[in-house]
């Protein structure tokens, strides 16, 4: 399907593509294996210039574009969606500042970050408060020009490994939702540490580590936006990022429907290739037909995103959702045409179907999207 | 520092096609690329930009498309780019070539290195970066695999030999040609594949150039293509099995025999 790209969104495609095949697809399995950071492929990225895709030119990036950066993540996400997600969780830290610092905060910490010299991680989610929020408990006490944050973040991805962090904390427990902030923290600050590293069922390439705050002294300047925006911060973060997990999600469809095609056709019983098989074949066209469908629909999204349409959350949600579904779906079906060599991994399938997963359950699981999703048709038909 | 690399487009494919009739390569169907020496020639050139400042200018001679070659050149790094195009210089061979290159960069001017890969994939002669510095009357250094040390207008450069290398130190302006060895070279950028696409290239054709008409194109080519063939391939070989001494033994007595 043509989806009338610019030049510079072809170039970004043509960039990231090659990118995928040549640098990422051959480490791959290593990384799933290991588990390390993949940093010789992060510097491959940033020297590509493709951190700058989320950061305005005036501190050292293009001019930001969603879908350029959702272009960007599908097609790494189609050789490896651990690899993906380093890239994509920096764009989620990135964010936050990108949104609401001021100039001073992204004089500060954007140029370094758009030239990928520096990657960015997100910090939300707590044990505690996942899918709720508003039940975060690490706090920010103001005490003269510092902050002081104690708590426990976790499931935090690039923690440990990025070097800028936004965390949001309650700056004043009685007001709920209203009392949550959001403040860039240094990797070194003192009272600053990282728990234990998750090993994980898949995205095994990227690091999800708790972060443990500890009297932990943020300069006052750290503050992002307001003391009580924290929860503006977040929303209008995940409405920016929440197309690039859905990408995410396409590109780990996209690869695995590319790998089933290619074993469909070498692989020979009953003395014919399998694609000859009308139960294959139709297996094929309803994965292609739906990967299309939902790349459809993250497309579209990621364009209302980079026009500033207002009350994008619906769309966003659809598109995360079904996008997610489909690789579940998708990856699936793949490995069944597979076969028992889906099953080993010796052969590249299954990582997909264990890296789709996480797309089902991270930024708002499925069923918080479906919330989303039918609270807003409720209004809207209440207007 | 100002340094030129030269390039060439060849076809993407290890199994060449020849026109029996004319002798020359079928170029038709073929997409074409950067003749792959010629990309870590660009990348030193590139690196030596960086550390030392200065600029790239990269050049080629071929027909119009070649333009995609030197737009891909300047999305590696490259500054400028000179494409030499006129059908008065189709046929030459390697001493045309390297004449008529040697009068594009004349006309660019000053310069302290010129890298040229070490041969062309399709042709595999490796005469026009040594026939470039002859006709410029530089120094040259070929099969270069490291440059050691940039200095008071002199190089210090590891040239690789079949066992070993050399070290040698060279006079600037000179001519390196380099080897696969000598660095990788890395993808474009965004940036650079956006400014590649608006990039000018400017265009030089036989009056553009301070040339002797006679040392150009398929009549300044003295070499005669007599006769191009593929050389037959080899058969397989015997392999012997068996303890040493049984396998010696036979080995000695298949050398008589086969000697004899």
């Amino acid at each position: 399907m043509d989806y009338l790209l610019t030049d510079e969104q072809k170039m970004i495609k043509e960039l990231s593509h090659r990118i995928a095949e040549e640098k990422i697809r051959p480490v791959a399995a290593k990384y799933d294996q290991s588990e390390e950071y993949p940093w010789e492929v992060i510097k491959v990225i940033a020297e590509a210039g493709l951190f700058g895709l989320f950061i305005p030119e005036e501190y050292g990036g293009m001019s930001p574009s969603v879908l350029g950066l959702c272009i960007a993540t599908e097609e790494f996400s189609r050789a490896c969606g651990g690899i993906a997600v380093c890239y994509a969780a920096s764009a989620l830290g990135t964010f936050p500042i990108v949104l609401f610092g001021t100039d001073e905060q992204k004089k500060k910490y954007l140029p370094d970050l758009a030239a990928g010299k520096k990657v960015a991680a997100f910090a939300v989610t707590e044990p505690e408060a996942g899918s709720d929020a508003s039940a975060i408990k690490t706090t920010a006490k103001k005490e003269g020009n510092y902050y002081i944050l104690n708590g426990l973040k976790h499931f935090i991805t690039n923690g440990g490994d990025a070097e800028t962090y936004v965390v949001i904390a309650m700056t004043d427990k009685t007001k709920g939702a209203r009392g949550a902030s959001a403040f860039i923290v240094e990797k070194g600050t003192p009272g600053f540490t990282f728990g234990k590293k998750e090993e994980k069922f898949g995205i095994r390439a990227s690091s999800t580590r708790e972060l443990i705050f500890t009297d932990c002294k943020v300069p006052a300047g750290n503050l992002l936006a307001k003391e009580g925006f924290g929860f503006i911060v977040t929303m209008k973060t995940f409405d920016k990022s929440r197309p690039g997990v859905a990408a995410q999600a396409v590109g780990i469809a996209q690869g695995a429907l590319e790998l089933a095609v290619k074993y469909a056709r070498e692989r020979f019983q009953f003395g014919k290739s399998i694609s000859t098989f009308q139960g294959i074949q139709w297996m094929l066209a309803d994965m292609a037909t739906e990967v299309e469908a939902a790349r459809a629909l993250v497309y579209s999204t990621a364009r209302m995103v980079d026009a500033e349409i207002k009350d994008v959350g619906k769309d966003s949600a659809m598109a995360k959702l079904y996008a997610s579904d489909v690789a579940m779906k998708v990856t699936v079906d793949a490995l069944q045409i597979f076969g028992g060599y889906g099953y080993m991994r010796d052969y590249p399938i299954e990582k997909y179907v264990r890296d789709a997963k996480i797309t089902q359950i991270y930024e708002g699981t499925n069923q918080i999207q479906r919330n989303i999703i039918a609270l807003q048709l409720i209004k809207e038909m209440a207007k | 520092m100002n340094i030129i690399v030269c390039i060439k487009q060849v076809p993407e494919t290890t199994e060449v096609r020849i026109n029996p009739e004319t002798n020359t390569l079928i170029r038709e169907g073929v997409k074409s690329i950067i003749n792959p020496f010629d990309m870590y020639a660009i990348e030193e050139g590139v690196r030596l930009k960086e550390k030392f400042g200065g600029k790239v200018t990269v050049v080629t001679m071929g027909p119009a498309q070649a333009d995609q070659a030197l737009r891909e050149a300047i999305s590696l790094g490259a500054d400028d780019a000179v494409l030499v195009c006129d059908r008065a210089f189709a046929g030459s061979d390697t001493w045309a070539t390297s004449y008529t290159l040697a009068g594009a960069i004349k006309r660019i001017g000053s310069f302290d290195l010129i890298i040229c890969g070490k041969q062309a994939s399709d042709g595999d002669t490796a005469q026009v970066g040594p026939g470039i510095s002859t006709h410029l009357d530089i120094p040259q250094v070929t099969y270069v695999k490291k440059v050691e040390e940039v200095k008071e207008a002199k190089m210090r450069l590891e040239r690789m030999m079949e066992e070993g290398f050399e070290i040698i130190e060279m006079p600037l302006p000179g001519l390196i040609t380099v080897v696969k060895e000598i660095n990788e070279p890395r993808l474009p950028s965004l940036k650079g594949m956006m400014r590649s696409k608006n990039a000018k290239i400017t265009v030089w054709s036989q009056k553009d150039l301070d040339l002797d008409p006679q040392s150009i194109g398929l009549c300044g080519s003295p070499t005669q293509v007599v006769k191009i063939f593929t050389p037959p391939q080899r058969t397989g070989g015997q392999m012997l099995i068996g303890d040493t001494s049984q396998v010696a033994e036979r080995l000695v007595e298949l050398l008589k025999n086969e000697v004899a």
